[in-house]
């Protein structure tokens, strides 16, 4: 369509193009640059997006002081725990709804879909009142358990799509060959799956890793607490520690864009055959 | 193998040697899935419906029924409904402004231009963020002495003097309503872009040939064709828009003077401040009515929608 348009129209284009780069990186980018800028310079009135002087003391306190690395460490443990239960809960169901004639299954699936639709809030109060007669508060389990049901539904969703995906002549082939049902999921569809397995997994990572509200009102201190909770404690006496928290949101965010863009083709056509969720 | 064991349209057989049946197979494969959404989403759904006709307190330890009196207490609680409409104008804004934006980001994205993959990229930045952080960079961006936000309308003469954004009631909601249409826009845009490229170029084409102009045969045909997605995008935007809580809880905690007090924010705070968990039931469970009728109303709208376009 490149000959028909105009260089009017071209120039909107690159414009808009402009834009949106500008909209989706540029506050993170100025975050970042004030993760290397000293306090002085960011209240200095004259803001500038170089760091000058370069100081990495903001990586310093956010480490030493607020001990970032506890909290970085407790995600770590929880999303990657989520994440593999939510691949392997998932993957079962969305292999029995795609593969074995479950009646009704559509109906299966759009209860499961409408699960994620519940506001949270909603959720919060009797499951904190349930941890807390079982001693699940301040464990990593309560979270687990949490997130797992969470993220549940669109890895599934997403899976169920891919596998549906599958052509069913595999099924008769695995069937003649004898292969079990447990085998045909195993040996066949997951190693089949593995694409969309790698982009629910960052689904379900990210959720994870993101969650806020029941790890807000789930931990209570340190030895438990997410990154979240974290940095939304992140407060002197005196002053807010922009300088601090921008190293903090560069440390808990630098990697998960990393994974995003290289992932990012996958995530897209992931997400929209997957209908539409956040 | 006899067709007679086979079920129909699958091939699986009902049972094969000495395996378990297939339904059983099936029951079993789907039963981690069910406890885990069963125990974690509904089971705490009931129970609030049930707390909320308590008066549950975990400071004074009383949980006797108490029938509908939170119920009548909320409906006459001035600060319930300054959250109920705060939350529904912040779903209305930044539902309509992410639908528009996005719509215009996705046309542009359409067209084929340099760079294009890079736009794409990036555009998965404000998604991947974690929503905590987005909120802590908007109060940077937004501070009232050395936000970048001020100073660049400062120096582009478009305000006299800097702006208290989120410390002031009046310009706080606006604030955070930017703050979410940044960080969701993006995402809209692509979902709306992977709509619009099912519309068949051929159509387009065949318009342009036909001497329509760009806005005409976007007025006339991608967007009649793009309304179910759009509608459906939405739907899920503004179901999602209504829970908001990371955004407000991180940046204002609900205030100024309660200006940005939205319903999520509130029960949070009678949940675990005061720790009535019988009126904050009461507030979530009218938080989920809300949410009901809202995607009630947006279904009706879309299904007679789709009925008129056949």
């Amino acid at each position: 369509m490149n000959d028909t348009r105009s260089p009017l129209q071209t120039i909107v284009i690159y414009l808009g193009a402009l834009l949106i780069l500008v909209w989706s990186g540029g506050p993170f980018i100025w975050q970042f640059s004030t993760s290397f800028q000293l306090d002085k310079a960011l209240t200095s009135g004259s803001p500038s997006l170089i760091p000058a002087p370069f100081t990495l003391e903001h990586y310093y306190n956010a480490f030493v002081e607020k001990e970032l690395h506890r909290y970085v460490w407790n995600s770590l443990v929880v999303s990657l725990a989520t994440t593999f239960l939510c691949l392997s809960v998932g993957s079962l169901a969305a292999f029995a709804l795609s593969r074995l004639n479950v009646r009704g299954r559509f109906g299966i699936l759009m209860v499961i879909l409408s699960v994620s639709m519940f506001p949270q809030i909603a959720l919060v109060g009797p499951l904190y009142l349930v941890a807390s007669n079982l001693g699940l508060l301040d464990t990593y389990t309560a979270l687990i358990i949490t997130y797992l049901a969470l993220g549940l539904p669109l890895v599934t969703w997403v899976l169920f799509g891919y596998f549906e995906t599958l052509p069913r002549e595999i099924d008769e082939a695995a069937r003649m060959d004898g292969v079990s049902v447990p085998g045909l999921l195993w040996h066949i569809i997951l190693p089949m799956s593995l694409p969309s397995l790698v982009t629910t997994g960052l689904l379900a990572f990210i959720t994870a890793w993101n969650e806020f509200l029941f790890a807000l009102a789930f931990t209570s201190n340190i030895d438990r607490q997410t990154i979240p909770v974290g940095i939304a404690n992140f407060t002197n006496l005196y002053y807010v520690p922009w300088g601090d928290i921008a190293a903090a949101s560069a440390v808990v965010t630098v990697p998960l864009i990393v994974l995003v863009l290289f992932f990012q083709r996958h995530i897209i056509e992931g997400l929209t055959q997957g209908g539409i969720k956040e | 193998m006899t067709a007679a064991a086979t079920v129909p349209g699958i091939g699986w057989p009902r049972r094969f040697g000495k395996a378990l049946p297939v339904s059983l197979w099936a029951f079993l494969l789907l039963t981690p899935a069910f406890v885990s959404l069963a125990s974690v989403s509904f089971y705490p759904i009931i129970n609030g419906l049930y707390l909320s006709l308590t008066n549950t307190s975990l400071i004074t330890q009383e949980n006797e029924f108490s029938g509908f009196s939170n119920y009548v207490q909320l409906w006459g609680d001035a600060q319930f409904w300054n959250a109920w409409w705060h939350t529904m104008w912040f779903t209305t804004a930044s539902t309509i402004l992410e639908t528009v934006i996005g719509l215009g980001m996705a046309l542009i994205l359409c067209e084929a231009f340099k760079g294009r993959g890079l736009v794409r990229a990036a555009m998965l930045v404000p998604w991947a963020m974690p929503t905590v952080v987005t909120s802590k960079m908007f109060g940077w961006l937004f501070d009232g002495q050395n936000g970048i936000i001020n100073y660049i309308l400062l120096h582009a003469g478009l305000i006299d003097q800097n702006v208290n954004w989120y410390g002031s009631p009046d310009t706080a909601m606006t604030t955070i309503i930017i703050a979410d249409v940044w960080k969701t826009t993006p995402f809209m845009a692509l979902l709306l872009l992977t709509g619009l490229q099912t519309v068949p170029n051929s159509l387009i084409e065949a318009a342009r040939m036909d001497g329509a102009k760009g806005w005409i045969t976007f007025w006339y045909i991608r967007l009649p064709l793009l309304m179910p997605t759009l509608l459906i995008a939405g739907l899920f935007r503004a179901l999602d828009a209504f829970r908001v809580f990371d955004l407000v809880y991180v940046l204002t905690g609900g205030g100024p003077a309660d200006s940005t007090e939205t319903l999520s924010t509130l029960s949070y705070k009678v949940l675990f401040s005061t720790l009535q968990f019988g009126y904050g039931s009461a507030v979530s469970t009218a938080m989920f009515v809300t949410e009901g009728i809202i995607a009630l109303v947006f279904c009706l709208y879309l299904i007679r929608q789709i009925r008129r376009a056949q």
